[in-house]
């Protein structure tokens, strides 16, 4: 029987489904006992509207799973983070297109955003927000390819 | 498509009327966004006090959010739209997570029934309401819409930056998810002040009209506080004069936070509340 945890962890998240919400660091904690199974999910953001699909979600797929008691508990604190995306996660990302967050805190320069289709560094942020709450919007100077960056948070 | 990949369609969910919890928008019947962060209201902190402040910061992102959601389709551009939607669900996430919290401390209070978000949104009366009345103005043009959210972002910022040390617990989370998104909406509407005071004659003259016009609304807001010393910076660099207008005169003693508001908040209300009262059981 596959763990609850590896359950939890494979389902994706809605609005990236390349990645699983394991991968973005939205799934916290998951912990069994005596048959009974409480997962702990995080927001990314106040109003992310994922959150009632993902609830639902991991519910099914662990319910599918053979677990018969499955509680799913929010928690909003400490507040998610981009740097909780794992490193898997960020491969997925460009990937799918997607530039992954830089390193967040003060830096000395300001980090380029790569353009995750050609790489070059030669990229512009033409939004601070794009079609989810946790990407913005850029454009590549040299394929001028516009893409979705996961930004900083 | 395999049935797996079905299983996690957004659509194909929504039809599936068999499945409980599965909806994609918002409306009425959602869960509790709170669910298991424990309810209970810690010793030594005052229920009704607790509800009070929770109530007026959430009535102040809920009535705010509806007024940058009828932006949406009358943005100058695609980025802007997509900006200023965002921004509104941002705080319209942060209302539903203090309606929440309202709710569950006025319910701690022993005769007191524990209302959710959705009775508190949609069925409370204008006077029941607490928010300032800053947030409850149509906004006349787009640098009405920027200096406001300027003002708006930096003075809650600071607050919420106070807050994240609450004695309430959840309050103090709402409060440190909050302060990254709005450090994003102040720096937005930052950017855009500049742009426009520091432009030409005309956009000059425009976001200088914006803040004379918004400025007796900020008297509710206490701006010495905390985003003084910001806002100062973001109207040098925009070559903008800080209004000296009076603050608006409360009615007979009385503000937003006492639930004395403006002519604009009866309108927002009929239009926010309309369809969760016509259909008070109706789930989505």
């Amino acid at each position: 029987m596959v763990s609850a945890r590896e359950t939890a962890g494979s389902v994706p998240d809605p609005e990236l489904p390349a990645l699983t919400i394991a991968d973005l660091g939205i799934l916290r904690d998951v912990r069994e006992a005596d048959g009974a199974v409480t997962v702990t999910i995080t927001p990314t953001y106040s109003g992310c509207p994922a959150m009632a699909q993902i609830a639902a979600d991991l519910r099914r797929r662990l319910e599918r799973a053979g677990f018969r008691d499955v509680a799913i508990r929010t928690e909003l604190s400490p507040p998610w983070t981009t740097d909780w995306i794992t490193p898997d996660g960020r491969r997925k990302l460009a990937e799918a297109g997607i530039a992954p967050p830089t390193a967040r805190g003060p830096v000395l320069v300001p980090l380029a955003v790569p353009c995750p289709r050609c790489g070059s560094p030669g990229t512009r942020e033409l939004s601070r927000f794009s079609g989810t709450a946790c990407k913005a919007l850029y454009q590549c100077q040299l394929c001028k390819e516009p893409f979705e960056h996961v930004k900083e948070h | 498509m395999s049935e797996n990949e079905n299983e996690f369609d957004a659509y194909l969910s929504l039809a599936d009327v068999t499945e409980e919890d599965h909806r994609w928008a918002f409306g009425t019947g959602f869960a509790d966004p709170l669910a298991g962060l424990g309810e209970a209201v810690p010793p030594g902190v005052d229920p009704a006090a607790l509800a009070e402040r929770c109530l007026a910061l959430g009535d102040d992102a809920l009535i705010y959010s509806h007024r940058l959601q009828q932006w949406v389709t009358r943005a100058p551009e695609l980025e802007e739209e997509t900006a200023l939607a965002n921004i509104a669900l941002d705080l319209l996430g942060q209302a539903r997570l203090l309606l929440t919290r309202a709710g569950q401390a006025e319910g701690s209070i022993p005769g007191k029934g524990n209302r959710d978000e959705d009775q508190l949104a949609f069925f409370r009366d204008e006077r029941e309401f607490r928010n300032v009345r800053l947030v409850e103005r149509a906004d006349a043009d787009f640098a009405e819409l920027t200096a406001r959210l300027l003002v708006f972002s930096a003075w809650r910022l600071a607050l919420f930056d106070r807050l994240t040390a609450d004695p309430d617990p959840v309050l103090a989370a709402i409060a440190a998810k909050a302060v990254k998104e709005l450090t994003y909406h102040r720096d937005y509407a930052a950017a855009w002040v500049i742009r426009l005071g520091d432009g030409t004659d005309y956009s000059r003259a425009k976001a200088q009209a914006a803040l004379d016009a918004l400025w007796p609304y900020t008297g509710e807001l206490d701006l010495d506080a905390g985003p003084a010393a910001y806002l100062e910076g973001v109207f040098a660099e925009a070559t903008l004069t800080r209004p000296s207008a009076p603050p608006l005169a409360p009615v007979a003693g009385k503000t937003g936070r006492d639930g004395t508001h403006t002519e604009a908040m009866g309108y927002i209300l009929a239009e926010l509340q309309s369809v969760a009262r016509a259909n008070p059981e109706a789930t989505w």
